[in-house]
């Protein structure tokens, strides 16, 4: 593999991993709402947590540019308050990532946490637990398996993220040329179909490993869940 | 320990209006199935608000609507014992059991009680280290009650604990009920809709009937009116030997001595013998030559004709203690029944069940 092949795939590697131990925190807080709560608007947000899902990943990447680039409303004040920029840099293809692969996140957790009796917290309850550690100690321990799958399926659509990425941030090589977008641009030039070929086994390669460490991960939380 | 309910609520066309006050030891919700038993544990556990009313536990107020007031459950130190155990599936029955009383303590609750005289009090030593899933349904309740218990409740509730459980669980577990109520020292609040269960082991009888507080009163004054399904009465006993040859007990109570199927009560153990009213004859004379082997003397206090007009309950003093007879219209005519009469009641053995 080339040097430029390397590092598209650690920069992919980078941006999944950023892009889902980020969206995390956050997709299990609204999965918990969405889930367990009645509130004004919760259709609305359930639109909007989904709408990355249905629009065409361009309209996203665009959305993102004109909203969280350097002019943009968001991305302005980011800059100017906290230094954070997303425009054409490896944060902003996170961002693009973590937007795509929010649905998915969002979607797997509620489910389980939909599946988590609430009978049990509500025994929590009378034992002394506040909310919040009746979520911490029993709903999020048991539905646990449902985060992991939900983080797999974001870090996998993070891997194979294109249109968002792409037009947001470019394809930029060492910034923000990720894998498939190197995959793209070595299909448009003669010679590069070899390169392709590569990446594309890199690229399942890594997917399977996902799936296989989830897997051996959910099954040692099964084991540990039974012997505790 | 006292507990003031007085409480409206409904859902779903149904209405629960209850008042009462609790006193001390074991109080029994008794009622049928849909009376509003559980909705009424659940506003006092505070898994849900009433929609009018006032609950407070040794004066501390738990829910006042007048005044906005709810206390939400992980402040209300209520443990409750529900009907399905609810034991937490991902963790072992010791850190089941230590779930609450690690809060007890977080909120310098020094008192909290200590694991291993609740795992001594409850026969769960030997479950420690297992999971929820593999115990069986008597176990899960015993854990449960722990649980709940050493979160240090000031009230304990516990709704149709053994509801779920057959005859041979039930027996295991109500003798720890017994010990809970009289050596824990925690107050409890019981529902139930088997009558013997609360004659076994109620001091105070809260009658439910269709959302309505009917009745309240201790065991022996209430069970009698109980529905009137049944009417039963309780006499508190004591075991006074066992009759190996022929498989009885001799119990002794105010009225007289019994005679009942074998109970697994040791010698000197104190038993509430419930004697349903239809299972009580009676005699102007001391009867001879019968199968019968319990024959109580005693002086009818009251005849309450029944709703229906064919049969009437008896109520008789056997020497103080309170048994009541079920008999048709006839025979209270035949025999000339009228307060102050002096009769035998005659019960037999084999109407004893034990529970």
């Amino acid at each position: 593999m080339t040097p430029e092949e390397w590092t598209a795939v650690r920069l992919s590697l980078l941006v999944a991993t950023t892009a889902t131990l980020a969206s995390l925190p956050f997709g299990v807080a609204i999965a918990w709402l969405l889930a367990r709560r009645r509130f004004w608007g919760k259709s609305l947000l359930d639109t909007l947590v989904h709408l990355p899902l249905i629009m065409p990943p361009v309209v996203t990447g665009y959305l993102l540019l004109i909203s969280f680039g350097r002019r943009g409303p968001i991305g302005a004040f980011l800059a100017d308050e906290f230094g954070i920029v997303f425009s054409f840099r490896w944060t902003g293809a996170a961002l693009a990532c973590a937007v795509m692969g929010f649905p998915l996140l969002v979607r797997a957790i509620r489910l389980s946490i939909e599946a988590v009796d609430t009978r049990l917290e509500a025994a929590a309850g009378t034992l002394g637990a506040n909310p919040l550690l009746v979520f911490a100690t029993i709903t999020l321990p048991l539905c646990l398996p449902g985060v992991i799958a939900g983080a797999i399926l974001c870090f996998a659509k993070a891997m194979g993220e294109f249109g968002a990425t792409i037009t947001f941030v470019s394809n930029i090589p060492g910034e923000t040329q990720t894998l498939p977008t190197l995959i793209y641009t070595l299909t448009q030039i003669p010679g590069g179909d070899a390169g392709a070929l590569r990446l594309t086994l890199v690229s399942i390669a890594i997917s399977m490993a996902a799936l296989l460490g989830s897997e051996l991960l959910a099954r040692r939380i099964g084991v540990r869940q039974m012997a505790a | 320990m006292s507990l003031d309910v007085d409480l409206d609520h409904a859902r779903e066309g149904f209405r629960l209006s209850a008042r009462f006050s609790a006193a001390p030891g074991l109080t029994a919700l008794f009622g049928r199935s849909g009376s509003g038993k559980t909705t009424l544990v659940d506003i006092v556990g505070g898994l849900i608000r009433p929609d009018r009313g006032k609950v407070a536990v040794d004066g501390q107020v738990l829910v006042d609507t007048e005044s906005s007031l709810f206390v939400s459950k992980h402040r209300r130190r209520i443990g409750y014992v529900f009907q399905d155990s609810r034991l937490f599936p991902h963790l072992s029955v010791r850190r089941n059991l230590l779930y609450g009383r690690w809060f007890a303590r977080a909120n310098g609750d020094g008192a909290a009680a200590d694991l291993g005289a609740v795992v001594e009090l409850l026969g769960i030593g030997a479950l420690l280290e297992r999971r929820p899933d593999s115990l069986s349904g008597g176990e899960k309740q015993r854990v449960a009650i722990g649980r709940a218990l050493l979160a240090h409740p000031r009230l304990l509730l516990m709704d149709e604990p053994l509801a779920s459980l057959d005859e041979a669980r039930r027996a295991e577990i109500l003798p720890y009920i017994e010990r809970l109520r009289d050596e824990a020292g925690v107050p409890i609040l019981y529902v139930s809709h088997s009558v013997a269960e609360v004659a076994r082991l109620a001091t105070t009888v809260v009658i439910l009937s269709e959302g309505r507080v009917t009745a309240v009163g201790p065991v022996a004054d209430i069970l009698a009116q109980a529905d009137t399904a049944d009417g039963g009465s309780v006499l508190e006993a004591a075991v006074v030997r066992h009759d190996e040859t022929f498989q009885l007990s001799v119990l002794a109570s105010a009225a007289g001595e019994l005679q009942v199927p074998r109970l697994s009560a040791p010698v000197g153990a104190p038993v509430r013998a419930y004697i349903r009213a239809r299972d009580v004859m009676l005699s102007l004379k001391p009867p001879e030559e019968i199968s019968a082997l319990n024959v109580l003397a005693g002086r009818v206090v009251a005849i309450s004709p029944l709703a229906n007009g064919a049969q009437a309950d008896v109520r008789l003093d056997c020497n103080g203690a309170a048994l009541t007879a079920r008999l048709t219209a006839k025979s209270v005519q035949r025999l000339a029944l009228a307060p102050g009469r002096p009769v035998h009641a005659v019960i037999k053995s084999v109407s004893f069940e034990r529970s």
